[in-house]
C-alpha cells in the first residue's frame, strides 16, 4: 500500500469512484434495508466531500440488468452548505438513482428468472476505469483516483474473465480497488481485486455500524493510508470460474495451450480447439526408451 | 509488498502489446515518408474542401489500422504457454574476458537474473533449469523447477570460469533431462556462449539431429563472434541465433526469449492438467508448511485437496501432488483468448441527429463526443451493444481494458456473447 501513485498535485486530493450495488434480488433478502444503507452511504459521501474542497465523488450504480452513472460531484452545481443541507443530499443523486432503479427493473421484465442473482460488477468496474482514464488524460493536475465497491450480491462467475481483465488494467494504471462486502458469503472477486491492486477489502461484522466502517477504513486518502493501521486481509480467496459451466471452482483442469479452466475433463478445448490426446503416455514412454539405450 | 515489483514488470509486459507509435510526433513532411498512404492524411470538411486531419484523428486511424490487421491475422493465436527451458551458461575461460564491463560473466549473471524473473512472470506454469559448461564438462547447476529464487541463488555462487567449452556435452546433458518432461511442455534450450570454439568428444552433428528429433528448440546468444556450428544448431532445431554487440544489446536479446514463442502444433501435445487454486491464508496465521517442514507465521497457501500448506506458488503439493497455481496468474493471458471486436466509426450525420441526442456522451467516460469543436467522425460504436464511445476510450478499451463497458453493462447482451463463445 506504500505504492501511492505519484501523479497527483496534492497528496490528499481524492477522486472516489463508488460502485453502488442496487441489485433488487440482494436488497430484498438483506438484513440491512436499502434505505438504511443509503443513509449510511450518503453520509459517507458528504464526509469525503467535506474532508477536502477539491475531493470528487462519482457514483455508478451496479444494477441487475444495467449500469449507469448516477452522480458526479464535479458537475453537481448544488454543492453548498447553504440552508443547512449537506451537499450530496441535494436530491439529485436520489432522483437519478430512482430513475435508474425503475429503468433497471423494466429491463428485467419479460426475462425468465435466471439462477444468477449477481449484479453487473464487470460493467460498472469497466466504466469506472474509463472515467479514471479520462481524468488521467485531463493533464498533469488531477485528483488521486481510487475505486470503492460497495457490494452485497454474490459473485457472477460468468463475469470472471471480464473482471480479471479490469483488475489487471487497474493494476497497470495504479488505481487501487477498495471493496466493502455487505452480503452473506464473502466475495472471491472483490478479495482478488483489492489484493491485486493494493486496495483494502473489508467485510463489516455489524452492518448497523456501516458508516463507522466506511469512515475509518475507506475515507482516508491514499497518501495517508501508509500512516494508519488498516485491517489486515483475513486471507484471499483465489478461486476461479470454469469456462464451461461458469461455476466457481478451487480445483480444475487447465488447457496446456491456452490456460482455459474447466471443471471436468473434456476431449477438446472449447476455447482454442486443441484436442487433448492420450498421446502423452505414449510419447513419454517412447522418449524414455530412446533415452535409456544410449545411456547404458 | 511485492505489489510494486509486480506493477513494474507488468508495465514491461504491456509494452509488447502496445506497438510502436513512432509516427505519433512526426512533422507533417516526415509523415509523408513514413506513411505511404499519404492520401489518408487528408479529409474532407463540411464545405467539401480537403484539409489535413489533426493529430488525434491521425493517431486514432493508425491505431485502427493496426487493430484491424491484428484481428484479421492473429485471431486466436495458440501460444506455447507451458515451457521447459534449460539455460546453458558457458563458464569457459572465454567468459572471463573483459570486453564487456566488468567481465562477460558478470554481465551474463546480471541479465540472466532479470531474465529468469521476467520469464516466470510471463510464463506462469513454466520451469527453468541451469546447466554450466566448464573445463570441457557440462554440469547441471539447478534442476528444472518453478522457483526463480533458487535458480538465481545457485547461479550467483558459481561464477568462476576456466578451461574450454563443449557444446556437445551440454546438449547431450540437456537432451537427457528434457526427454523426461511431460509431452505437453515445450522443450527449449537457451545457450549463452562466450567461446569461439567447442571441444567435443564426438560428432556434434549427431547430437544436433538428436535434439531435433526430441523437438528441442535450441537458441544461442553469442558474446564474441558468429560461429557456424551455433547457427547450424539453431537452424536445425527452429531456434534463433544472435550475437550481442554490447551489454544493452545482450539484455535486449535475452529478454526476447521471455515471451512465449508461437506454438507449433507438432512441438507439443495439448493436454488437460489438473490444478488447484489455493486460498491465501490470513496474514499472521501460524502453520507448518509442507515444503520447508517448519512452523511459519504469515501468509501461505492451502492446498484445496489435502489442506496442506505451501509457502509459494506455483508449486506441486508435497502431500497429494496436485499442481498449485495462483488463478490470477493464469487470467493475465485471457484477453488474448476473448478479444473484443473493433468498434465501428459513427457517421457524423448520426451524431447530429436530434433523436440520438442522449447518445452523445461516451458510454465509458461520459465525455461529450461532440465536445471538441463538432469535428466529424469523433465517435465509435460497439457493433454488439451499439453504445457510443469517444476515441480515447476506444483506444483504452482495446489496448488495456479488453472489456466493452457497454456489453458488460447489459445482461441480455451478456447471454448472447456467452453463447457465441
Ligand atoms: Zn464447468
Ligand atoms: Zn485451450
Ligand atoms: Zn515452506
Ligand atoms: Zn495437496
Ligand atoms: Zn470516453
Ligand atoms: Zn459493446
Amino acid at each position: 500500500m506504500a505504492s501511492a501513485p505519484s501523479k497527483l498535485y496534492a497528496d490528499d486530493v481524492s477522486l472516489v469512484v463508488v460502485l453502488l450495488d442496487t441489485n433488487p434480488f440482494f436488497w430484498s433478502s438483506s438484513s440491512l434495508s436499502f434505505s438504511q444503507f443509503l443513509s449510511h452511504v450518503l453520509a459517507f459521501f458528504n464526509a469525503i466531500l467535506t474532508l477536502n474542497q477539491l475531493n470528487q465523488v462519482v457514483v455508478i450504480a451496479t444494477g441487475y440488468n444495467s449500469c449507469d452513472y448516477i452522480f458526479n460531484s464535479a458537475s453537481d452545481l448544488n454543492r453548498s452548505f447553504e440552508n443547512g443541507r449537506m451537499p450530496v443530499m441535494s436530491s439529485s443523486l436520489l432522483q437519478k438513482l430512482e430513475e435508474f432503479l425503475i429503468k433497471d427493473e423494466q429491463l428485467s421484465k419479460g426475462e425468465p428468472e435466471g439462477r444468477i442473482k449477481s449484479s453487473l460488477f464487470s460493467g460498472s468496474l469497466s466504466m469506472a476505469l474509463c472515467y479514471i482514464q479520462r481524468v488521467f488524460r485531463s493533464g498533469a493536475l488531477h485528483p488521486h483516483p481510487r475505486i470503492l465497491c460497495l457490494q452485497g450480491s454474490p459473485d457472477g462467475p460468468e463475469q470472471y474473465v471480464a473482471i480479471m481483465n479490469a483488475i489487471f488494467s487497474a493494476q497497470r494504471s495504479e488505481v487501487p480497488i477498495d471493496s466493502c462486502y455487505i452480503g452473506a458469503q464473502n466475495s472471491a472477486f472483490l478479495q482478488q481485486a483489492s489484493y491485486i491492486t493494493g486496495g483494502v477489502h473489508h467485510k463489516p461484522q455489524n452492518l448497523d455500524g456501516l458508516f463507522q466502517y466506511l469512515m475509518t477504513i475507506f475515507a482516508t486518502d491514499l497518501h495517508s493510508r501508509s500512516f494508519i493501521h488498516l485491517p489486515k486481509p483475513v486471507g484471499v480467496d483465489f478461486r476461479a470460474s470454469c469456462f464451461c459451466h461458469k461455476n466457481t471452482i478451487d480445483m480444475g483442469y487447465v488447457c496446456s495451450v491456452c490456460l482455459s479452466i474447466f471443471c471436468k475433463h473434456h476431449k477438446k478445448c472449447s476455447t482454442c480447439g486443441s484436442v487433448f490426446g492420450q498421446a502423452q503416455s505414449e510419447a513419454a514412454s517412447a522418449s524414455d526408451k530412446k533415452r535409456k539405450t544410449p545411456e547404458t | 509488498m511485492n505489489n510494486g515489483a509486480g506493477k513494474r514488470i507488468n508495465g514491461g509486459v504491456e509494452e509488447d502489446d502496445d506497438e510502436d507509435d513512432v509516427n505519433g510526433d512526426l512533422d507533417a513532411w516526415e509523415r509523408t515518408y513514413t506513411d505511404e498512404r499519404s492520401w489518408e492524411s487528408l479529409q474532407e470538411d463540411e464545405s467539401g474542401m480537403l484539409r489535413p486531419i489533426d493529430n488525434q484523428a491521425l493517431y486514432h486511424s493508425q491505431y485502427r489500422r493496426r487493430l484491424r490487421s491484428l484481428s484479421s491475422t492473429a485471431a486466436r493465436i495458440q501460444k506455447g504457454l507451458i515451457r521447459y527451458l534449460y539455460i546453458v551458461i558457458d563458464l569457459s575461460k572465454a567468459a572471463s574476458e573483459m570486453d564487456f564491463r566488468p567481465s562477460r560473466i558478470a554481465v551474463i549473471a546480471k541479465h540472466v537474473e532479470a531474465f529468469i524473473r521476467e520469464f516466470f512472470y510471463q510464463n506462469p506454469l513454466s520451469q527453468v533449469g541451469i546447466v554450466t559448461i566448464k573445463d570441457g564438462v557440462a554440469n547441471c547447476l539447478t534442476e528444472i523447477g518453478g522457483s526463480p529464487e533458487s535458480h538465481i541463488n545457485a547461479l550467483m555462487k558459481k561464477l568462476d570460469c576456466s578451461g574450454d567449452s563443449s557444446l556437445q556435452n551440454a546438449l547431450d546433458l540437456v537432451d537427457g533431462y528434457l526427454n523426461q518432461i511431460p509431452s505437453y511442455g515445450h522443450r527449449e534450450v537457451l545457450v549463452l556462449y562466450s567461446a569461439l570454439s567447442t571441444c567435443d568428444p564426438g560428432d556434434i552433428m549427431e547430437t544436433i539431429q538428436k535434439c531435433r528429433k526430441s523437438k528441442i528448440r535450441c537458441s544461442v546468444i553469442g558474446l564474441s563472434a558468429e560461429m557456424f556450428i551455433c547457427k547450424h544448431l539453431c537452424q536445425e532445431t527452429g531456434g534463433t541465433y544472435s550475437v550481442a554487440l554490447d551489454e544493452s544489446h545482450f539484455k535486449e536479446l535475452i529478454l526476447e526469449h521471455a515471451p512465449p514463442p508461437p506454438a507449433i502444433a507438432e512441438f507439443a501435445v495439448a493436454n488437460l492438467i489438473k490444478m488447484g487454486f489455493p486460498q491465501r491464508a490470513a496474514e499472521g496465521s501460524i502453520s507448518i508448511c509442507s515444503c520447508h517442514k517448519e512452523a511459519k507465521v504469515g501468509a501461505g497457501y492451502t492446498c484445496p485437496r489435502c489442506k496442506a500448506r505451501a509457502c509459494e506458488l506455483p508449486t506441486e503439493c508435497r502431500v497429494c501432488g496436485l499442481t498449485l497455481v495462483s488463478s490470477p496468474h493464469l487470467a493475465r493471458s485471457y484477453h488474448h483468448l476473448f478479444p473484443i471486436a473493433p468498434f465501428d466509426e459513427v457517421p457524423p450525420s448520426h451524431l447530429n441527429d436530434p433523436i440520438r441526442k442522449q447518445k452523445r456522451n461516451c458510454f465509458g467516460c461520459q465525455q461529450n463526443v461532440l465536445d471538441s469543436g463538432n469535428k466529424p467522425g469523433l465517435a465509435v460504436v460497439c457493433p454488439k451493444c451499439k453504445r457510443y464511445f469517444c476515441l480515447d476510450c476506444d483506444i483504452y478499451i482495446h489496448e488495456s481494458l479488453h472489456n466493452c463497458p457497454g456489453c458488460d453493462s447489459f445482461r441480455h447482451s451478456k447471454a448472447a456473447t456467452a453463447k457465441e463463445d
